[in-house]
């Protein structure tokens, strides 16, 4: 793997953002809106005195987590859509650049764009609200990068739909992640979920997560299991997705279908 | 003279398509949703001179380009570029060639510099400001190097897309109609250019057109293809004769109507075209 072709393209995306007001807002617009919506109702739930319920900390800090999530994959997403829209699959891959380095640096543009966010959602929630996520200590750390690793993991899956769809499978690029909500105990604990609904959140690294930054903020001690089975479930996840992707490149250049993409 | 290029019986189907045996026992091939774009292609290029590959709408000449630049995964048969192929040195190919295609545009949202750049570093290129600023004296574009791309015209996206090509100077240079679509005053810069590439560069060029004029003036040697299959090759002007025809356009037409049977019909056909 050569560093010097990730940077190019990594330099690629940057130069879009400094000129692109739209992309900016894009990064911006719907964690600012998450925030205030969600703040707004955790200070009319914190006024309503429910006992051992700290609803600032519990629902701020689930927002906060899963812009991180959600964030993360659609990053890798866009940052693969915005070769598909440029039509500018077939000038990379007839340079040297491997099938590696392109997701390294799909996943390159997700780092930049998430420390840009994590600025945006730290400052605002602490400056409206005074929530200091890293009050907690660095024990929510491990957390948020296992939550990095599980964006990248449905980025690359939801990019390997749209390599071996088409275009028409986009939407999955911002939609997809929504299916994940319900199943990964964000704003609730796993035990309100179904038994049977249990089995399925305990699939996937987010509820670990979830459940992990709830254990830390109560009591402020690292619940290493949770940690370790989040980052487990992510290995696997990560390796599939990267099996899966690889799968389907190669189906598309046995297709010729790279182009049609595009077309 | 060393090939650059070889191809060997090179094949590319899409969808389902299985070899048949027909009544009078010729064998052929039948599409179930599928189609033979290539059928056990071969030929060669030899270093140092402009090849011309063409046939045809529907001949298989995109496909080919395409699996020459490891974008399509051929069905079976082998590519040879530099002496080697895809499976074991994709990287050490593709650093030595480049391609450019009207059809396919750089990043419109791209500046015209920060697109050199972009592609310069994807090829590791030292020095790369340098050798950027000596392309852009030879192609002329550096009027518009701030511009964005998408606001260039089709002759200044043909400079830009040669530009592109030779940053990583290149041995081998693939090039899919570079003058289509152009006006003839740009289209006639456009062959002088590479002519001018080939000669000062060195550069080995494989290019297809469909402006017979345009061949005969820069290419040393064509290679005719029709529904994926090797017809002829040659020198332009010794086709013509061999043809007896007064210039290559009719060559085109006789190779072209030459009656020979769709390959997914699966009846007679004949690799080479009789003159």
């Amino acid at each position: 793997m050569k560093f010097y072709r990730i940077q190019a393209l990594l330099i690629r995306h940057l130069y879009l953002f400094k000129r692109s007001f739209p992309r900016i807002m894009d990064i911006v617009y719907w964690p600012v809106m998450d925030i205030l919506v969600w703040g707004f109702l955790s200070l009319y739930i914190e006024k309503l005195n429910i006992t051992g319920f700290n609803a600032i900390t519990v629902l701020l800090g689930a927002v906060v987590f899963w812009d991180f999530l959600n964030q993360s994959q659609k990053s890798v997403s866009i940052a693969f859509l915005e070769e598909v829209w440029e039509k500018n699959l077939l000038n990379i891959f007839v340079t040297p650049l491997r099938l590696s380095e392109f997701l390294g640096a799909t996943v390159l543009v997700g780092v930049v764009r998430i420390f840009l966010v994590g600025i945006v959602l730290t400052s605002l929630s602490y400056v409206f609200y005074h929530f200091n996520l890293f009050a907690f200590g660095l024990y929510l750390i491990p957390f948020i990068l296992n939550l990095f690793l599980f964006g990248w993991s449905l980025g690359i899956f939801t990019n390997a739909i749209i390599l071996r769809f088409g275009t028409s499978a986009q939407i999955l690029a911002f939609g997809f992640i929504i299916l994940i909500q319900p199943f990964s105990a964000v704003f609730y604990p796993v035990s309100a979920l179904p038994e049977w609904l249990q089995v399925v959140a305990h699939l996937l690294p987010s509820t670990y997560v979830f459940e992990g930054m709830r254990v830390v903020i109560a009591t402020g001690s690292m619940p290493t299991s949770l940690m370790l089975s989040a980052f487990l479930a992510n290995v696997v996840y990560l390796v599939l997705t990267l099996w899966f992707f690889a799968r389907m490149f190669a189906y598309v250049k046995r297709e010729g279908k790279l182009l049609k993409l595009e077309g | 003279m060393t090939s650059v290029i070889e191809v060997e019986n090179l094949v590319k189907s899409f969808g389902t398509v299985r070899p048949v045996r027909s009544h009078e026992g010729t064998q052929g091939v039948s599409a179930s949703n599928g189609v033979r774009a290539v059928d056990g292609l071969y030929f060669a290029v030899e270093e140092g001179t402009i090849t011309g590959l063409l046939g045809p709408n529907g001949a298989g000449k995109t496909t080919t380009i395409q699996m020459l630049l490891d974008l399509i995964t051929p069905t079976s048969g082998t590519i040879r570029i530099f002496g080697k192929e895809y499976k074991t040195a994709r990287e050490a190919i593709l650093q030595g060639l480049n391609f450019s295609s009207p059809y396919v545009s750089l990043p419109g949202n791209l500046t015209v510099y920060e697109n050199l750049l972009t592609f310069g570093r994807l090829y590791g290129v030292k020095n790369l400001r340098k050798k950027i600023d000596e392309l852009v004296d030879f192609f002329e574009i550096r009027d518009f190097l701030k511009k964005m791309t998408y606001n260039l015209s089709t002759g200044q996206l043909t400079r830009l897309n040669l530009t592109k090509a030779l940053l990583n100077d290149p041995k081998l240079l693939l090039l899919d109609e570079p003058t289509a679509s152009l006006d003839p005053d740009i289209a006639d810069r456009t062959r002088q250019l590479l002519m001018r590439i080939k000669k000062e560069r060195g550069v080995t060029i494989l290019y297809t057109s469909h402006n017979m004029e345009e061949v005969e003036e820069i290419c040393d040697k064509v290679i005719f293809i029709q529904h994926g299959k090797f017809k002829d090759e040659g020198v332009p002007a010794e086709l013509v004769k061999k043809y007896g025809h007064e210039d290559l356009n009719d060559v085109f037409l006789t190779i072209a109507r030459q009656h020979d049977t769709n390959p997914l019909m699966g009846t007679n056909d004949t690799n080479n075209v009789q003159p």
